[in-house]
């Protein structure tokens, strides 16, 4: 058996459980009509997950953005202060914000096109409802009763069909953002940290405290030189170069 | 033919490509069972492409039911593989 036929019986499996309530499928369909609205309602909700998936993604994604610019900025203070050692840490550690947000870009397109084929099956459900509701009684009008009520069987197997496959997909969707949820926490943890490479470690590790150190020093060396300006030269130089 | 592509919708295709569409079908089944992701993607890619330039998608109001069913165009390899568990999903 291949995977066409697996997939065909798995599909007609789900088809008989839907039309399996009734001998004839049009009552079936009659009587499912809560369940289609039901569906509909399962999709819609389906695709309010993905688009909260995606957004939350995104808002991360962002945050990494800004992360290994940071990173890069205190790389080269680090550097213009010869302290080539915290440079390097900090740029491995972008290198590991980069590579995250690589992963992240690719995961926010998939949920995107999940998002999309979700929206198109929606309306292709919703059309297939209201055509089913319509040809019924084009049917009952123009056929003999006996005649009829195959064609409209014929029509409610078909229905039938449309929501299995909804079913199937909705299902998919659901596994996919629940995926995606615990892979976003575990990014807010790493972001959080504000460190990527040492999961979990406290927010201000040693190079952070470092690098703010060397900013600290940076921003008095700055001041002192701004305020040297105002003053003008000083009568004695030698008591500000003590205070340093 | 009727052919539905999960979450796709469906199409009409003519019954001549139903033997290519097995012969494809047939070689998923062994790379399901020792392949990678790479070569299902590949020969999945050659059944969508089939189905989707031969084939004339079915309008959104036609009730019909389909005599064969793809997966869904953005399947992994681990997706496929339950199908495959013992019975399959369906039992018999």
């Amino acid at each position: 058996m291949g995977v066409l036929s697996r997939l065909t019986a798995l599909i007609k499996a789900k088809m008989s459980q839907l039309l399996d309530q009734a001998e004839d499928p049009a009552v079936t369909m009659d009587y499912s009509y809560e369940r289609q609205l039901e569906l509909l309602r399962d999709v819609k909700r389906g695709i309010v997950e993905v688009v909260t998936s995606r957004r939350r993604l995104e808002l991360q994604a962002e945050k990494l953005r800004q992360n290994a610019d940071t990173l890069e900025r205190q790389a080269r203070q680090a550097l213009a202060s010869g302290r080539e050692d915290l440079a390097r840490l900090a740029l491995q550690r972008k290198q590991t914000a980069l590579q995250q947000l690589q992963g992240l870009d690719g995961q926010i397109a998939d949920l995107e096109a999940e998002q999309n084929r979700l929206q198109t099956a929606e309306a292709r459900l919703a059309a297939k409802v209201e055509s089913f509701r319509t040809q019924k009684e084009v049917i009952k009008a123009q056929y003999s009763a006996a005649e009829a009520q195959v064609r409209i069987g014929e029509a409610a197997t078909g229905l039938s069909e449309e929501m299995a496959a909804i079913g199937i997909a909705i299902d998919r969707a659901e596994q996919k953002t629940e995926r995606m949820r615990a892979r976003a926490s575990a990014i807010d943890e790493l972001v959080e940290a504000g460190t990527l490479e040492e999961f979990g470690a406290p927010k201000g590790d040693r190079l952070e405290r470092e690098l703010q150190q060397l900013t600290a020093n940076q921003n008095v060396d700055a001041e002192l030189a701004a305020l040297k300006r105002q003053l003008g030269p000083p009568p004695d130089t030698g008591r500000l170069e003590d205070r340093r | 033919m009727i052919v539905r592509i999960l979450s796709e919708g469906q199409y009409r295709l003519d019954s001549m490509y139903l033997d290519r569409l097995n012969e494809i079908d047939n070689r998923l089944v062994s790379v399901v069972a020792d392949g990678s992701d790479e070569e299902f993607r590949t020969l999945f890619e050659q059944m969508l492409a089939l189905v989707r330039e031969h084939g004339q998608a079915v309008p959104a109001e036609e009730l019909v039911t389909s005599d064969v069913v793809l997966p869904d165009p953005n399947s992994h390899i681990d997706d496929i593989k339950p199908l495959f568990v013992g019975e399959g999903l369906v039992p018999g």
